[in-house]
């Protein structure tokens, strides 16, 4: 009996002295030099793997940073100070990308907006959009049931009181996982320091959008018409604004806006009471 | 005949309608007629505002082949081409009708057409013309069926009149009152696809209908009048041919591959009204049933024709919680009532108790499993779809395959929505193709 255990031990002992051997060599000759700042990059990163910055994560970001296919300002999640510390490890420009956020092109919360009937089932505006539309008058506003708020990973997006999702600019990385969560195209993802933002997407004209809902664009243009030439055009009864051309602007064209729908958004859009009309002391 | 496996027996609720004749519904003031009633492109409109129009004249052409032409359901003037809102929720461009309060809204007839008379293409032509869709509900266009693609050929037409949807009774009222438009239009479409066999599939809680089916030439020759145990969903295809015929349609693929066509009872009618008088597509028998309905009815409504309208005029109590357009199992729930009647809409249930079971927990109790027909895996579906893991609902648990037709969602104790969990997934997963 002793002498079984005996063999047993010597038998794994001598194979894993083998295989230790087979590593040992491995390891020596066939490694891969990997650059040590990747590693160091690596660890300055969040750790977050969102995919904003448009890698498959923080390690390939990091890889992509020492091979200088991106620059440090490429990820979104990290402070400036951050990017700053890796851009002077790595001796590049930290590179001049701006911030940006996501922010909700719909102001039309239960208090504003017309509902001829209550959806039940699943409570996800995805579920809520395929059955009749979701139960609101207006075909293209927010159906409230939290579909971009349930995807966010950084925990920007809040439900408020009204049933509108209120996206924290400082928590919001612009990854854009909200714009692929929302079934009505709602969020977009804008330059901050542009804070000039129409907060409706109804395509519908004039009485017909406003028999809908109080803060509904009435496509009446006049915004358009107040705007520095090219900045905001008017598609579909919609305002556009054109943020990639960087034109120059104030919040001029919002002041003639009858309904509120386009309006100066910095910071949060709407807050947890949320009737933005009322707030900032539209008319009607 | 062997029938399908799995299946469920909700109560068949029939008895509001299925002893009431059709009626003919009053014109209504103005109908609107969305250019996409059908599965396919969306038909392109031949009128422009302030035109005239007669009943029954073309008005817009087909959009491509798997589309189909539109027709004015009432005469009057054209006051609108804009977008409507229909009972998907979504915005359809349509073409609203005025009607002439002073007209008699007669049709034009012409001599009936001799179908045997036409070759192939034209035969496919003219039913696509006439704006024929399968009027059990899905609205696919009829036409495409009879197309035969070159190197197939079809054996067995199987004829739909199982209705196994709980409260309609739409096409049972049709085959007992009109038996020999359907046949005539079943012997119409059996010899241009040259079929070796036609069945006519009828659940046996319809006897009368079977009856008068037979009497009306069925069960001679190479046409036979099958009585179909009750079960649902019979009358989905897939079901209905292993029913019939014991044999399964290979996932993905369409009855065509075992050399098969399965067309609805009100679409063989329709079929033989346009060859004997040229009446295209403009009106439907439609079942307004429920709790919440004063006078039940079966109705034959002009096409566009608002489903508000309709409801106020069978009289609706005020205790009314829910709308749906179709059957209880796969209808749509009406956000709206201001929508038209289209060609797919084969009836209006309205509802007095609350709609949602409170939902619990998943027990994993499996009846969902032995409910659904397909063979499928719904808990695991629904599982799926709620963690939003929408590429494995497909990979893991082949959820295209999935029919819709809600015998999960029906057998579950828990009140899972189980079917909706899915229809989002796949609608998740197409939005991805497209953007592919
Ligand atoms: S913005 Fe879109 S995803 Fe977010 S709550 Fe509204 S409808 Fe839902
Ligand atoms: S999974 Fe699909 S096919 Fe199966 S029972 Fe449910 S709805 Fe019907
Ligand atoms: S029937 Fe409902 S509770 Fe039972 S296993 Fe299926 S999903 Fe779960």
């Amino acid at each position: 009996m002793p002498g079984a255990i005996v063999t047993a031990v010597g038998i794994m002992g001598g194979l894993g002295l083998g295989f230790a051997t087979v590593l040992a060599v491995a390891y020596r000759f066939l490694k891969v030099e990997e650059d040590p700042r990747v590693a160091q990059v690596e660890s300055m990163l969040p750790s977050t793997n969102c995919g904003a910055c448009g890698q498959p994560g923080c390690a390939a970001f990091a890889e992509a940073l020492v091979a200088g296919r991106v620059v440090p300002s490429g990820c979104t999640v990290s402070s400036a100070a951050a990017i700053e510390s890796i851009a002077e490890l790595l001796g590049v420009d930290a590179g001049g990308a701006l911030k940006r956020v996501a922010r909700v092109h719909c102001a039309g919360g239960t208090a504003e907006s017309r509902a001829p009937s209550t959806y039940q089932g699943h409570a996800s505006c995805r579920s809520a959009a395929l059955v009749s539309g979701g139960g609101k008058g207006c075909t293209w506003g927010c159906l409230g049931l939290a579909d971009c708020a349930a995807s966010c990973g950084f925990d920007a997006i809040v439900m408020n009181a009204n049933g509108l999702p209120v996206i924290d600019p400082d928590k919001c990385t612009a990854c854009g996982d909200c714009v692929d969560a929302c079934p009505k195209d709602l969020i977009e993802i804008v330059p901050i320091d542009k804070p000039i933002f129409v907060q409706c997407a109804a395509l519908s004209k004039g009485e017909e959008a406003m028999a809908e809902c109080a803060v509904a664009c009435d496509g009446c243009g006049r915004c358009a018409a107040d705007a520095p030439t090219g900045l905001i055009e008017m598609v579909n009864n919609l305002p556009r604004v054109h943020y990639e051309l960087d034109i120059p602007h104030t919040a001029d064209p919002t002041l003639r806006c009858p309904t509120g729908a386009i309006r100066w958004v910095t910071g949060l859009q709407y807050n947890a009471e949320s009737d933005s009309r009322r707030k900032h002391g539209l008319p009607r | 005949m062997s029938g399908f496996a799995h299946g469920v027996h909700p109560p068949d609720n029939k008895h509001y309608t299925e002893k009431l004749p059709i009626r003919r519904y009053p014109f209504p003031r103005r109908v609107v007629l969305p250019l996409s009633q059908h599965i396919g492109a969306p038909s392109r409109a031949l009128v422009a505002v302030g035109d005239r129009v007669q009943r029954g004249q073309l008005i817009a052409n087909p959009g491509g082949f798997v589309s189909t032409a539109l027709h004015a359901s009432v005469t009057g003037t054209v006051v609108e081409i804009a977008p409507y809102r229909v009972s998907s929720g979504a915005l359809v461009p349509s073409i609203v009708i005025e009607t002439d309060p002073f007209d008699a809204q007669r049709l034009e007839e012409r001599p009936p057409l001799d179908p045997s008379a036409l070759n192939n293409k034209d035969f496919v032509q003219h039913i696509q013309m006439a704006g024929i869709v399968g009027l059990g509900g899905a609205a696919f266009p009829s036409h495409v069926k009879y197309a035969v693609p070159e190197g197939k050929r079809i054996e067995h037409l199987v004829i739909n009149g199982a209705e196994c949807e709980p409260f309609l009774t739409c096409d049972h009222r049709v085959m007992l009152e009109s038996p020999e438009q359907v046949m005539g239009g079943i012997a119409i479409v059996a010899e241009r696809l040259g079929v070796r066999s036609t069945h006519v599939g009828i659940e046996d809680n319809k006897p009368d209908a079977v009856e008068a089916l037979r009497r009306a030439g069925g069960g001679k020759g190479n046409i036979q009048v099958d009585a179909l145990h009750v079960k649902y969903p019979q009358g989905a295809e897939k079901m209905l041919i292993k029913a019939i015929h014991g044999r399964e349609v290979p996932a993905g693929k369409l009855p065509l591959e075992l050399g098969m066509v399965v067309n609805n009872v009100g679409t063989m009618a329709a079929i033989y009204d346009y060859f004997q008088t040229g009446k295209p597509l403009i009106e439907r028998v439609l079942t307004v049933t429920g709790p919440g309905v004063a006078e039940p009815a079966n109705l034959l409504v002009p096409l566009g024709t608002s489903v508000r309208e309709i409801l106020e005029y069978c009289g609706i109590k005020p205790e009314v919680t829910q709308v749906i357009m179709g059957g209880p199992m796969m209808g749509q729930p009406l956000a709206e009532l201001d929508v038209p009647v289209q060609k797919g809409t084969s009836g209006l249930l309205v509802l007095t108790k609350a709609g949602m079971a409170k939902e619990y927990a998943c027990i994993r109790c499996g009846r969902c499993l032995e409910a659904c027909p397909e063979l499928l895996n719904p808990q695991l579906l629904a599982k799926l779809a709620r963690g939003g893991r929408w590429e494995e609902t497909e990979s893991r648990a082949f959820v295209f395959d999935c029919i819709e037709c809600g015998s999960c969602s029906y057998a579950c104790p828990s009140g899972i929505p189980i079917v909706q969990l899915i229809k989002t997934s796949k609608a998740e997963l197409r939005k991805r193709q497209r953007a592919k």
